[in-house]
C-alpha cells in the first residue's frame, strides 16, 4: 500500500510540475494571446477597450497578481477548461483536443504494444541462442535505433507509398470515401489501411532498444544460480527459457518504459507530421504554425499528463510484479 | 527518437572468452565513425562549394558535378550535407556540454552532499525524466524570441540532463562510503576536493558515456525540432535539409537523393556513438553497475 500512496505521490508531483510549467513558461516570456487575436482579426481602427476586456475575459489574461492568476489556472485546468482555441475560435481547446487524441491514443497504443511484444520476444530468443543468426542481428540494431522516426517514415513513404503504391500518402482515412470520422467497417478499415505504415515506422524504431536491452539481461540472468539449477534439474530448455530466465530478465525492461515511452511521444510528433496523419503532434505543430497558444498548451498539458498517466499504471505493474521494489525504501 | 537512450545502464554482460577483442572493436568502430564525422564537419565546408550558392541545375540526379544532386533552387546536395553535417554535430556537441554540466551538478553534488538536497534533486530529475522531451522543447522554443545556436542548444539541454543526473547520482551513492573516501574525509580533506579528486576520476567512464548519449539525444533532438521547422527556420542542420526537401516536394517528385542522406548520416552518426558507449559500458565495473537502481 505504501508503495502505490509513494507512486501515486510521485505522479502527483510530476502533474504538478507540469501544469506549473505549462502556466508559468508563456507568462515568463511572451505577451498574451489577446494581442495575438486582435492582429490576426485587426481591422483598420484599433478596437475598442470594451472588446479587448472582453478577450481578455475569454481568455483568461488578467492583471492579478501571478499566485491569483496561478489559482485561477488550477482551478480551470480541475474543471477542464484549457480555454478557446485562435485558429478555431470559437471552438473551446478540449474539443479540438478530442478530435484528435484517439487517432494519436489507438496508433501509438498498438503499434507500441505490438513494439514491446516483439522486440522482447525476440531479445529473448537472441540471448538464449547467442551466436546464432538472430544474436546476429543485434549489432545492425543499433544501426535501427539511431535512425530518426521522421525519416525512416520518409523513407518507407517513399518505398512502399509512392513507388510501389502499397499505402496511402496521407491521412489518417481516405477522405474522398468520408466526410468525417464515422462508426462504420468500411471507415474503420479505411482508417487500419492508413494507420499501418505510421505503426511500422514506429515499430521499426522503437523495437531494437527493447531487443538489446532484453537480450543482455537475458545474457546475464543465464549465468544466475537458479537457471543453471534449473537446467540441472532437467527441465525442458522451452521451460528454462521462459519461466526461469526471460521471467526475471525482463524487470529492467518493464521498468525502463517509463523513459521509452516519452521518445515514442516524441517520434509520434514528427512521424504524424510526414503522413498529415490527424493526430495530436499534427494538431500541436499547426498551433505552434499558426501561433495558436492556448491549443499549444491544452495540447502539451494532455500530452504530459498521458504520458505521465500510462507511466504510473506501469509502475504499479512493476511493483506488482516484482516484490522487491515494494519493500526497498 | 531512439530507444538506446532509453536503456543507458543496461548491463552489457559478456563472459565470452573473446570479449576483450570484440570489446576493442566496438570501440575502434565507433571512434573511427565520429572521427570521420568530426572530420567532415571540420573539413568539408572548407572544401566543399557554397551551400547556398543557386545555379540553372534544379533537382537534378547524382551526377559528376554534383555527387549528390541538386535541390530544386539549383544547390549543391553535397555541401549542404557537409555544412549540415557541422551544424547539427555543433548543436549535439553543445547540447553535450550543457546537458553533462547540470547532470555533474546535480547528480554528483547532490548524490555526494545527500540529505534534502538530494532528495530535492533527485526529485527533480525524475519529473523531468518523465516529460515528454521533445513537445516540452517546443513548447519552450515557440515562446523564446532569440532562436540562436547556444539558445536551442541550451532548451534541448533542459530535457537532456535528467537522466544522466539519475544515473551519475547512483554511482556517487555507490562511491560515497568507500574506504578510500572515508580515508579522505577522516583526513580532513574538503568536501569539494573529494568531489574533484576521489569521486570524479571514478566516474570519468560514465560521465563520458553519458556525454556520448546527450550529444546523440541533443543531435536527434534537433533533427526533429529543425525538421518540424521550428529551430529558427536555418537550413544549418540535417533536421532542417529534411524540412526543406520535404515543403519542396522532394518526396513525391523522387529527389530521393535530397531527402535520404542526411537521414542516413544521423542513422550513422548514432550508431557510432552508440557503439563507443557499449564500448565503454562494458569496461565499467559491473559491480558499480549491479547498485545502480
Amino acid at each position: 500500500m505504501r508503495f502505490v500512496l509513494r507512486k501515486v505521490g510521485f505522479y502527483a508531483i510530476a502533474a504538478w510540475a507540469a501544469v506549473t510549467l505549462n502556466f508559468l513558461i508563456p507568462r515568463l516570456i511572451k505577451g498574451n494571446p489577446v494581442d495575438l487575436f486582435l492582429s490576426r482579426v485587426q481591422a483598420t481602427s484599433p478596437p475598442p477597450p470594451e472588446y479587448r476586456r472582453a478577450l481578455e475575459l475569454q481568455f483568461g489574461i488578467s492583471d492579478d497578481p501571478l499566485w491569483v492568476q496561478y489559482f485561477g489556472y488550477l482551478t480551470s485546468i480541475l474543471h477542464g477548461n484549457l480555454g478557446l482555441s485562435i485558429t478555431n475560435y470559437p471552438v473551446p481547446v478540449s474539443t479540438v483536443i478530442a478530435q484528435a487524441l484517439p487517432w494519436t491514443l489507438v496508433l501509438v497504443g498498438i503499434s507500441l504494444m505490438i513494439t514491446v511484444v516483439l522486440g522482447v520476444g525476440l531479445g529473448t530468443i537472441a540471448g538464449w541462442r547467442r551466436g546464432t543468426w538472430i544474436d546476429g542481428l543485434i549489432p545492425s540494431t543499433t544501426f535501427l535505433a539511431a535512425i530518426p522516426y521522421f525519416w525512416l517514415a520518409l523513407i518507407l513513404l517513399y518505398l512502399l507509398g509512392s513507388t510501389l503504391g502499397w499505402f496511402p500518402l496521407n491521412f489518417g482515412y481516405d477522405v474522398s470515401k468520408f466526410a468525417g470520422p464515422e462508426f462504420s467497417g468500411a471507415f474503420l478499415g479505411s482508417a487500419f489501411y492508413h494507420g499501418a505504415l505510421p505503426a511500422l515506422t514506429i515499430v521499426l524504431s522503437g523495437i531494437a532498444g527493447w531487443m538489446l536491452g532484453m537480450r543482455n539481461m537475458m545474457v546475464s540472468t543465464m549465468a544466475e544460480d537458479y537457471v543453471v539449477m534449473a537446467e540441472a534439474k532437467g527441465l525442458s530448455p522451452r521451460r528454462v527459457m521462459v519461466s526461469y530466465a526471460a521471467r526475471n530478465a525482463v524487470l529492467p525492461s518493464v521498468a525502463g518504459f517509463a523513459i521509452s515511452l516519452g521518445f515514442v511521444v516524441s517520434g509520434q510528433i514528427a512521424t504524424e507530421i510526414v503522413f498529415n496523419y490527424p493526430g495530436i503532434g499534427y494538431a500541436l505543430i499547426q498551433a505552434v504554425n499558426s501561433a495558436d497558444y492556448p491549443l499549444m498548451q491544452g495540447i502539451f498539458l494532455i500530452i504530459s499528463l498521458a504520458v505521465l498517466g500510462a507511466n504510473l499504471l506501469v509502475d504499479l505493474l512493476y511493483g506488482l510484479i516484482d516484490p522487491r521494489t515494494r519493500q526497498a525504501g | 527518437m531512439t530507444a538506446v537512450l532509453a536503456t543507458p545502464t543496461a548491463p552489457a554482460a559478456d563472459a565470452e572468452p573473446h570479449a576483450r577483442q570484440r570489446r576493442s572493436g566496438k570501440l575502434m568502430a565507433g571512434l573511427g565513425i565520429a572521427g570521420a564525422f568530426l572530420l567532415i564537419a571540420v573539413v568539408g565546408p572548407i572544401l566543399s562549394a557554397d551551400p547556398e550558392a543557386l545555379s540553372y541545375d534544379q533537382l537534378q540526379g547524382p551526377s559528376a558535378a554534383h555527387w549528390l544532386g541538386t535541390t530544386n533552387t539549383g544547390q549543391d546536395v553535397a555541401a549542404q550535407l557537409m555544412s549540415a553535417t557541422r551544424g547539427s554535430l555543433w548543436i549535439g556537441v553543445l547540447v553535450g556540454v550543457f546537458a553533462t554540466a547540470v547532470s555533474l551538478l546535480v547528480g554528483v553534488v547532490g548524490g555526494y552532499l545527500g540529505g534534502w538536497l538530494d532528495e530535492t534533486f533527485s526529485l527533480v530529475s525524475n519529473v523531468f525524466l518523465v516529460l515528454p522531451g521533445l513537445p516540452l522543447v517546443i513548447l519552450i522554443t515557440d515562446y523564446t524570441d532569440t532562436k540562436g545556436i547556444m539558445m536551442i542548444a541550451a532548451i534541448i539541454a533542459v530535457t537532456a540532463w535528467a537522466g544522466p543526473a539519475r544515473v551519475l547520482r547512483a554511482q556517487t551513492l555507490s562511491l560515497r562510503h568507500r574506504d578510500y573516501v572515508d580515508a579522505a574525509r577522516v583526513s580532513g580533506e574538503p568536501g569539494w576536493r573529494i568531489v574533484v579528486f576521489e569521486i570524479l576520476p571514478n566516474l570519468a567512464p560514465i560521465i563520458a558515456a553519458q556525454f556520448v548519449f546527450a550529444v546523440l539525444g541533443g543531435v536527434l533532438i534537433e533533427v526533429g525540432l529543425a525538421f518540424l521547422g521550428l529551430a529558427g527556420g536555418a537550413s544549418g542542420s540535417w533536421g532542417g535539409m529534411l524540412y526543406f526537401a520535404l515543403s519542396a516536394s522532394a518526396l513525391p517528385r523522387g529527389a530521393w537523393w535530397w531527402f535520404v542522406p542526411p537521414g542516413l548520416f544521423c542513422a550513422l552518426l548514432g550508431t557510432g556513438l552508440a557503439l563507443i558507449n557499449f564500448a565503454i559500458d562494458e569496461r565499467v565495473n559491473p559491480r558499480l553497475r549491479k547498485e545502480t537502481s
